[in-house]
């Protein structure tokens, strides 16, 4: 193999170059195909089903659907914003001082074995985080809530969101911390007032990966905010009770054996992919944008 | 002036305080912050070995992984065997499946795309990686079971009963959902992340490297054989690592089509179950305090696998790669 100059002619080596071309193209067409199909698919499907009465009504009982009464998912679309935004508020102080801890103390001992977990944890299976979500948040309130279902997510998002700070505030060079400490400010505001600033393209798109991510993930949320066909009667209920998020919903109306609520099921599915795709496009011109500079 | 010097004086021990304290104060929370994360990760190795003490006091940690028998209805016995056999079975072929594409897609974006075509397709496979697993598991469980069933299992599935009748109980039932279909699915999941991974070692190699090869009058292909993909190998293998720990964790999608059949033995295209797919099952439904270990047992099967599966990746990026660089 090494001494191919001697076994092969030059003639036999840009055959064997041109192969290997039409071998990837091929190979990158046939996986691309069916990944589209996927996306094709569930988009037209998707918009088919979506109407008016699924931004206004609330679930309700199957035979709502099934006497083609008018059936929506209101309340998951704000389940979903609710416990989304839990996850947020919980997971981002946590990420991003894990961040700052592993760029601006590079020399600190709890660094190295930091970053291990991290990406460990980061590696662990969503359902994982659910389950410590429940033994840790819904065993002890007794019930179902949507706190639980934000710190299950807020779990998804703490490990995306310390990796992307630490990346994000690495990629502003040393000078600049330089150039604060010697005009005499003290560390911290250094950190925030010039590396932080710097760096807020790559946190914010940080963020926005992370809650795409999290936003997309139903396996946690199947026994921490565990669902809900109705609205709650107080908005305290979305909180500390049982509430409903779309990638949980979209799973219970798939799986269900009611033709109308598969409908919905599609619907959901141009919702929350809607949602992720929205926040996930916001975030890739981010980091474009930041190229660009 | 005179003011202005007392108000510069009584400043002073504030500033000791702006600048000590806050310093401490800063570094105090970002080492505390930094220290839930590897609370949060003990935490959840304890709850859940904590949480299936009973099972495995029950069983045996030995019964327990070995037995091949659940119910959880009558008899109340807890084995997972079949899950854990179910999980290997699906991600290992799955990787084996989107292995070869997932890394021919790596290289051809890197190396042979031209520029603009390169970010196309590089932008639409990070689009379809961001793709919410349940997603994909509607588009399987109503577009491509239905269309497997009738247009491959059932046509096998009779010529199967025709021409070899004995294979049958090893083919199983042509149902749509089972493991061939789950298994599909898993690798077109996992193709984008191992995508993304094998394309973002293949750029961290030095252009010099190349240039090195091309100087010695190697085609493009053997620049990639002899000078990237070398050099890019630590990197590459820790992708697929952590593409397999996905294929372990991913849950949805599989609960969605894999059939969830309890049982072994398990047939090439009949239903069966993993990990993950049993506790999304029946976690919520499950009322029995023995029942409810079982499952936290699982999770901690699982728990177990995929550390094992991270570090591996880990320790391959630090030792394997050239640059000894990070994880990507």
């Amino acid at each position: 193999m090494k001494n191919f100059s001697e076994h092969k002619t030059l003639w036999q080596r840009n055959l064997w170059d041109r192969f290997m071309v039409a071998l990837l193209t091929f190979s990158t067409i046939m996986v691309m195909l069916p990944l589209l199909i996927i996306i094709g698919y569930v988009v037209v499907n998707g918009i088919s089903a979506l109407n008016w009465d699924l931004f206004t009504q609330e679930l309700g009982s199957p035979a709502r659907a099934m006497q083609g009464k008018s059936t929506g998912l209101i309340h998951t679309m704000l389940g979903t914003a609710v416990v989304d935004l839990l996850a947020i508020i919980i997971a981002a102080p946590v990420g991003l001082g894990a961040g700052i801890m592993l760029s601006e103390y590079p020399d600190h001992k709890l660094n190295p074995i930091l970053r291990v977990i991290n990406d460990t944890l980061n590696g662990m299976p969503a359902i994982l985080k659910g389950l410590l979500a429940f033994a840790l948040i819904v065993k002890p309130m007794g019930t179902f809530s949507g706190l639980s279902g934000g710190f299950a997510l807020a779990f998804v998002m703490i490990p995306i969101i310390a990796r992307s700070t630490e990346s994000a505030l690495m990629s502003i060079p040393w000078s600049i911390r330089e150039a604060g400490l010697a005009i005499g400010l003290p560390r911290w505001r250094v950190v925030l007032s010039t590396v932080m600033p710097a760096a807020r393209t790559g946190l914010v798109t940080g963020f926005l990966i992370a809650f795409a991510r999290a936003a997309g993930e139903a396996a946690p949320l199947m026994f921490t905010s565990f669902g809900n066909n109705y609205l709650p009667n107080h908005w305290t209920g979305m909180i500390l009770g049982p509430v409903d998020t779309l990638p949980q919903r979209l799973y219970s109306l798939a799986i269900s054996p009611y033709k109308e609520w598969h409908e919905l099921g599609w619907a959901a599915g141009i919702v929350l992919l809607g949602f992720v795709v929205t926040l996930f496009i916001i975030a890739r011109m981010l980091t474009r944008e930041k190229n660009y500079d | 002036m005179k003011d202005k010097q007392k108000e510069g004086i009584s400043k002073k021990p504030l500033g000791i305080i702006y600048r000590w304290l806050g310093d401490r104060i800063f570094f105090t929370l970002a080492f505390a912050l930094g220290l839930t994360i590897i609370v949060l990760s003990v935490s959840m190795a304890w709850v859940l070995s904590d949480e299936s003490s009973l099972a495995f006091k029950e069983f045996g940690i030995g019964g327990f992984l070995t037995g091949t028998t659940w119910n959880p209805g009558v008899g109340l016995k807890f084995g997972a065997l079949p899950f854990i056999l179910g999980t290997m079975v699906t991600s290992v072929a799955a990787l084996a499946i989107a292995f070869l594409p997932a890394i021919a897609i790596g290289i051809f974006i890197a190396e042979y795309a031209p520029k603009w075509i390169g970010s196309i397709i590089d932008n639409l496979i990070h689009l379809i990686a961001a793709i919410p697993s349940v997603v994909v598991g509607i588009w399987g469980i109503f577009a491509f079971a239905p269309w497997m069933r009738e247009s491959v299992y059932i046509p096998v599935f009779n010529w199967t009963a025709n021409n070899w009748p004995s294979l049958l109980p090893v083919l199983g039932n042509p149902m749509g959902y089972g493991i061939a279909t789950a298994t599909i699915i898993l690798a077109l999941m996992i193709i984008p992340f191992t995508t993304v991974l094998t394309r973002d070692a293949i750029s961290k190699v030095p252009r010099e490297q190349r240039e090195a090869a091309w100087a010695l009058g190697a085609t493009r292909w053997e620049v990639i054989r002899m000078a990237v993909l070398p050099y890019a190998r630590g990197g590459i293998l820790a992708g697929v690592m952590l593409s397999f720990g996905r294929a372990i964790g991913e849950t949805m999608a599989v609960a969605m089509l894999i059939g969830n059949k309890n049982t072994l033995p398990f047939t090439i295209i009949g239903p069966a179950a993993t990990m993950p797919s049993v506790i999304i099952n029946e976690f919520r439904e499950a009322v029995g305090s023995l029942h409810v270990s079982s499952l936290m047992g699982i999770g901690l099967v699982l728990f177990v696998i995929s550390l094992t599966v991270n570090l591996i990746a880990a320790y391959i990026t630090r030792k394997l790669s050239a640059t000894g660089g990070q994880l990507v």
